[in-house]
């Protein structure tokens, strides 16, 4: 915007209509005659004195100010809440062994509080995820945007942006009662909690992440360098994975951080998918527990409020809420490179 | 040959074998394509098959219950009902304020830099945290006020995790508004407010109801953070108040799901059916929003 409204002189001279000065009260002129403006509706508003009229804008922009402040807040709030109970929690674990330990047994005795069986399990769900997203999701992306016919194009991509919207807890049913099974036939001796099961749903579920985010930056490589490469006499797979994908790479690159870091925090189709067993394995066919899902178990208990059980979820989100913000951060600068490119 | 542009007709040696790979590789990338589509189909229909045959009268008037065969989701339904509209009351305001704020007062000031940086974190902040963060504030700090583990901190909560997804399509929505409107409304001697008010945000409300119900539809599934706060997966009755405890669709749907016995799994998904009808009749209305008063500048 190049104008600034409030170095304007704020109000009509004393011919104008009727106002009271002295109080600077509301004085109703609806039908205002100093501004017949065609095709403009008449302000339906009271009109205000000059002074009056500038400390109501002053208000309004404060109030405005106040809401976008609120996001700041609850960054503010989601920080002292997860550092304030952590200190308290990192008074009786050492913060070396909360990192370090092997064991995690907070909820009986001996209590151990060895966070990486649940860093683990986390990672262990993400790689199973990414192993189904990342291809599925990076050929849905050269589909979409070098092969697909509009039309086809049209009644795809809304379709994989369904699966996105599906609540978390509906592929966490489906993986439970169909995916599992399925498994089971598949591969003896498998129990009824695995994190493979948990891992392919999560995969489904941030494969249109992986999808759209990798199509935007290939739609945004310049159509000169295709037809550079087409006039060179490449074939369409040539163009597609030498100099699309290429030349698209930072924003895939993107899609991928930013959805690893979705299965990360990813927490109702892991609780009940993958169960609730913390252990130290890389192994997909084990039962293990999440960060996210430790943090559900506990409140699904009877934790009173100031307990260790209680501390400890705040130490495991602050954990996940770092983990996360890093990814997240690295996936945005990522995408604004090559939106710097090529914008 | 020795004529060279007879030679350039002539098929390249390698070519056909090259296009077959390509012909190759399309199907492949098609069949990558369609994997999410056959995914979805088999879940929708499973889902269907496990839980049309529970929707019955009963379902929807009855309490949850140890027998199957009379156990409903009348709690369930009601307290999502009441999130719903909380969350409405509350986020759309703050929600549309905020984009307001960011896109006509603070556009392109440092201000709107840290702002738009922090609300892009937050909508990567896994939803639990946001249930952290709704259990210290809300439910314990601000007992007095919220009456502990009820609907309204419910609300509370989930308006912060759906703000900035409010925020962004408000932004869009207003960025949308061409600035010669604006800069008419000036000229005619309008303030700042006036302009936002008469001509900025009767134009770019569509776009916004458009995101703020997308971003319902995606509040309506949210489970973990609301785990957290303790909505109750035992309640037989219907809010009557903002601080009354509560119980959503997909906590009702865990409980379900989590239990062995093949009656609940269905009774779950008969859950799973009502809460995606909300959700594709929500999401049906923003499309429809959007066509509706879709304009060409």
């Amino acid at each position: 915007m190049t104008i600034d409204p409030t170095s304007r002189p704020v109000d009509v001279g004393p011919g104008g209509p009727a106002r009271d000065a002295a109080e600077g009260r509301d004085v109703a002129t609806t039908a205002d005659p100093a501004r017949p403006v065609a095709g403009d509706p008449p302000q339906p508003g009271p009109r205000l004195t000059g002074a009056g009229r500038a400390l109501k804008e002053r208000a309004i922009g404060a109030a405005l100010a106040l809401a976008g402040a609120v996001s700041i807040l609850t960054t503010v709030g989601i920080v002292v809440v997860l550092v304030w109970e952590s200190v308290g929690f990192f008074r009786h674990v050492p913060v070396l062994d909360f990192l370090t330990g092997t064991e995690w047994t907070p909820l009986f005795q001996p209590q151990r509080f060895g966070v990486l069986p649940l860093l683990v399990g986390s990672v262990l769900i993400a790689l199973v995820a990414s192993l189904i997203a990342v291809p599925l999701g990076l050929g849905a992306a050269i589909y979409l945007s070098e092969y697909s016919p509009r039309n086809v194009r049209d009644v795809l991509k809304p379709i994989l942006e369904i699966l996105a919207g599906i609540p978390t807890v509906v592929y966490g049913y489906f993986a439970l009662t169909f995916v599992t099974p399925v498994l089971r036939h598949m591969i003896p001796g498998l129990g009824i909690f695995n994190a493979l099961s948990a891992g392919i749903v999560v995969g489904i579920m941030i494969l249109p992440l992986i999808a759209s985010l990798s199509e935007d930056a290939m739609a945004a490589v310049p159509r000169e360098l295709r037809q550079g490469a087409y006039a060179l006499g490449s074939t369409k797979l040539e163009v597609a994975t030498r100099v699309v994908t290429p030349a698209a790479l930072s924003g895939i690159v993107a899609s991928f951080i930013l959805a690893v870091s979705r299965a990360i925090g990813e927490t109702m189709a892991v609780v009940l998918a993958a169960g609730m067993t913390p252990q130290l394995t890389f192994d997909p066919r084990e039962s293990v527990q999440t960060m996210t899902a430790y943090i559900v178990q506990v409140s699904l208990g009877d934790t009173p409020f100031g307990s260790i059980e209680y501390q400890s979820i705040f130490a495991v989100g602050l954990l996940l809420f770092m983990v996360t913000l890093v990814m997240n951060i690295f996936g945005r600068w990522f995408l604004n490179r090559y939106r710097e490119v090529y914008a | 040959m020795s004529d060279p542009s007879e030679r350039l007709l002539t098929t390249p040696p390698g070519l056909v074998r090259r296009r077959r790979w390509g012909r190759a590789f399309e199907l492949v990338c098609l069949g990558t394509t369609v994997v999410g589509v056959v995914f979805l189909a088999i879940m929708l229909v499973d889902i269907l098959i496990d839980g049309a045959g529970w929707l019955t009268a009963t379902f929807f008037t009855e309490s949850p219950s140890r027998f199957p065969s009379r156990a409903g989701i009348k709690p369930a339904l009601a307290g999502t009902l009441w999130l719903m509209g909380l969350v409405a009351l509350i986020a759309f305001p703050l929600g549309v304020a905020a984009a307001v704020y960011l896109e006509e007062y603070a556009s392109r000031s440092w201000v709107q830099a840290v702002i738009q940086t922090n609300i892009a974190n937050l909508a990567g902040v896994p939803s639990i945290v946001y249930g952290i963060l709704g259990l210290a504030v809300f439910v314990r700090w601000m007992f007095v006020l919220t009456g502990g583990r009820s609907v309204l901190s419910g609300a509370l909560t989930i308006s912060l995790l759906v703000l900035p997804v409010i925020i962004i399509a408000g932004q869009e929505a207003i960025r949308a508004v061409p600035s010669s409107i604006r800069e008419a409304s000036y000229g005619l001697g309008a303030t700042r407010w006036q302009t936002v008010r008469h001509h900025v945000l009767p134009n770019a409300l569509p776009g916004i109801m458009t995101g703020t119900i997308l971003a319902l539809s995606r509040a309506i599934g949210e489970t973990a953070p609301l785990i957290m706060m303790g909505a109750l997966t035992f309640i037989a009755f219907v809010p009557d108040g903002p601080r009354d405890a509560f119980t959503v669709l997909p906590i009702q749907i865990f409980n379900w799901a989590s239990r062995p016995q093949d009656e609940f799994r269905n009774l779950a998904a008969a859950a799973i059916i009502v809460l995606l009808v909300l959700l594709l009749s929500m999401n049906a209305l923003a499309i429809w929003l959007r066509n509706k008063y879709r304009k060409e500048w």
